[in-house]
């Protein structure tokens, strides 16, 4: 007996569809829960009125301040726009483990990379949410407006929400293999680059051994170019494409290693067995 | 015969040194309800993971409507839909907004009246807007199968459909799979180990056991040629018999 000669639909390639219906996914949960929602919201505002507080302080007592009231508010804004972005790729990852639902997604059409588009987008949703309140709070609390740094505070935001999508993507793959125990990674992994990153001083800092690290890390280029634009007021153009050249690294790999755990996930069956 | 729509050949799936499915070789004809039977770890739910292309085989070469699953599925998912009790939709979202997210995922046009309709043939509408998670087990079920139905699939896997539900609503979804088959001329494969919803649903029952299909035929032929009154009664005999399976001396 042959099989059937049937004509199958030729559905292949991306579909808007498909990506919308996710992240339609996502907001009707974000939307489900207000503690959710204000969760978002809550972290980078509490962060932002400490540091605005420290920063004040600092402004009479630390010359390095003094050149550039704001430095450290801009600091832990742009922080939080790497932190939320890997965060938000995790979380959104992270639910369709809670909820056990990766069996039926992936036997509807979709696609492994229109899920992780899915995620990415959230991951953009989240953090608007999340830091864009506290940056508009920060200017009648210590008027101090971080759009004040202008076009160049367009490209840091990318390129830190490119490095947490990368990083998100990562996590998201030893999710896969490792299932729910990793789950705290998804919270605690960022906070190992913090040191190289150099948020809140200068890469010269670190010792010899750590600044090799820190250059390899797009966002230590973006902190030194945010501070270089507020302490000299030029942008490093320098800084800006490695940051560029690093994030594609990231980017990629981040992409590759997901979507190789992916397919090692339907070798051991996971997708099905995934969950609490 | 018509071309069958799921065609198996040689499939084998290991998990390192355990082998749960051993180069099984199958066909279902269009239009048939078919039963995997078989006891616990008899390799029914893997089966059925990689005829969905959730699970990768080890060997072997699986089509669906003539496609390659490993090299097309996606020409051939969305004619085919799938739900077990085992794998849950997400709680949080109502009724209505995860049959909208699956809706939208198969590109179905009309998706409101489509909900609206299978709503109401399904019993469902009551609770639209209520939240998945809030459900009871049968009402649950009811919404999983109208997840499964939504693309109005062509072919239907089903991983214990009735599992954990009462004897009523056991025989209301089996009684609404029965009107769906009929109505659709879909092909069902459903793996089971409850007799009477094989015996009331199935034309065809493949026995599976280690890993094995070790025999088939309509649940008639099965209790005739064991020599026995029920299906169930086959069901033991297959899965009590020695290392080395023989029809014919499990049948005396």
């Amino acid at each position: 007996m042959s099989a059937a000669p049937d004509i199958a639909p030729r559905r292949a390639g991306f579909s808007p569809g498909r990506l919308g219906a996710m992240v339609l996914r996502y907001l009707y949960l974000l939307r489900s829960s207000w503690p959710r929602a204000l969760e978002l919201l809550y972290w980078p505002a509490i962060q932002m009125v400490l540091w605005g507080f420290t920063s004040q302080f600092l402004m009479t007592n630390s010359s390095y301040v003094a050149r550039a009231g704001g430095v450290l508010l801009a600091a832990v804004m742009l922080w939080d726009v790497m932190f939320r972005g890997q965060l938000g790729v995790s979380i959104s990852f992270l639910e369709e483990l809670w909820s056990r639902n990766l069996g039926h997604l992936f036997v509807s059409p979709l696609r492994p990379y229109e899920w992780v588009l899915s995620l990415l987008t959230m991951s953009l949703v989240r953090v608007i949410i999340g830091v864009v309140p506290a940056a508009l709070l920060a200017i009648p609390l210590y008027h101090y407006s971080i759009f004040t740094l202008g076009l160049p505070l367009l490209a840091f935001f990318t390129l830190l929400l490119v490095m947490g999508w990368g990083l998100g993507l990562v996590i998201g793959a030893l999710l896969l293999r490792h299932g729910l125990g990793a789950e705290s990674l998804a919270w605690l992994a960022v906070f190992l680059l913090a040191p190289a990153s150099a948020v809140y001083y200068p890469v010269s800092v670190l010792p010899a051994w750590l600044q090799y690290l820190a250059w390899t890390l797009p966002s230590a280029h973006v902190f030194e170019g945010m501070r270089a634009v507020m302490f000299e007021q030029r942008f490093p153009l320098d800084h800006f494409l490695a940051a560029v050249a690093l994030d594609g690294v990231y980017l990629v790999i981040g992409t590759i290693v997901f979507l190789m755990a992916f397919r090692q996930a339907r070798e051991r069956g996971a997708l099905l067995q995934m969950g609490e | 015969m018509s071309h069958p729509v799921i065609q198996v050949n040689a499939v084998t799936k290991r998990f390192g040194e355990t082998l749960a499915v051993d180069a099984v070789d199958f066909a279902v004809p269009r239009g048939a309800t078919t039963a995997l039977l078989g006891g616990n770890g008899a390799g029914k739910t893997t089966t059925l993971s990689m005829l969905l292309g959730l699970l990768l085989p080890t060997a072997g070469r699986i089509r669906i409507f003539g496609e390659d699953m490993l090299r097309h599925r996606y020409r051939v998912l969305p004619r085919m839909n799938f739900s077990s009790p085992y794998v849950d939709l997400p709680h949080r979202l109502t009724v209505r907004q995860n049959l909208t997210v699956y809706g939208r995922l198969y590109g179905l046009p009309r998706l409101g009246e489509r909900i609206e309709r299978l709503a109401r043939d399904l019993q469902i509408d009551e609770f639209l807007d209520r939240q998945t998670g809030k459900l009871s087990a049968g009402q649950k079920t009811r919404v999983a199968l109208a997840k499964a139905l939504i693309n109005e699939p062509e072919l239907l896997l089903l991983d214990e459909p009735t599992a954990s539900l009462d004897p009523d609503t056991g025989d209301w979804v089996r009684g609404y799979l029965e009107t769906y088959q009929r109505r659709s001329h879909a092909t069902v494969l459903l793996a089971s180990h409850n007799m009477n919803e094989v015996e009331r649903l199935c034309s065809d029952v493949m026995m599976m056991r280690k890993g094995r299909i070790v025999d088939r035929g309509s649940p008639r032929e099965l209790i005739e040629r064991y020599g026995r009154d029920t299906l169930e009664q086959v069901f033991l005999d297959i899965a009590r018999s020695g290392e080395r399976f023989d029809p014919r001396e499990a049948a005396q």
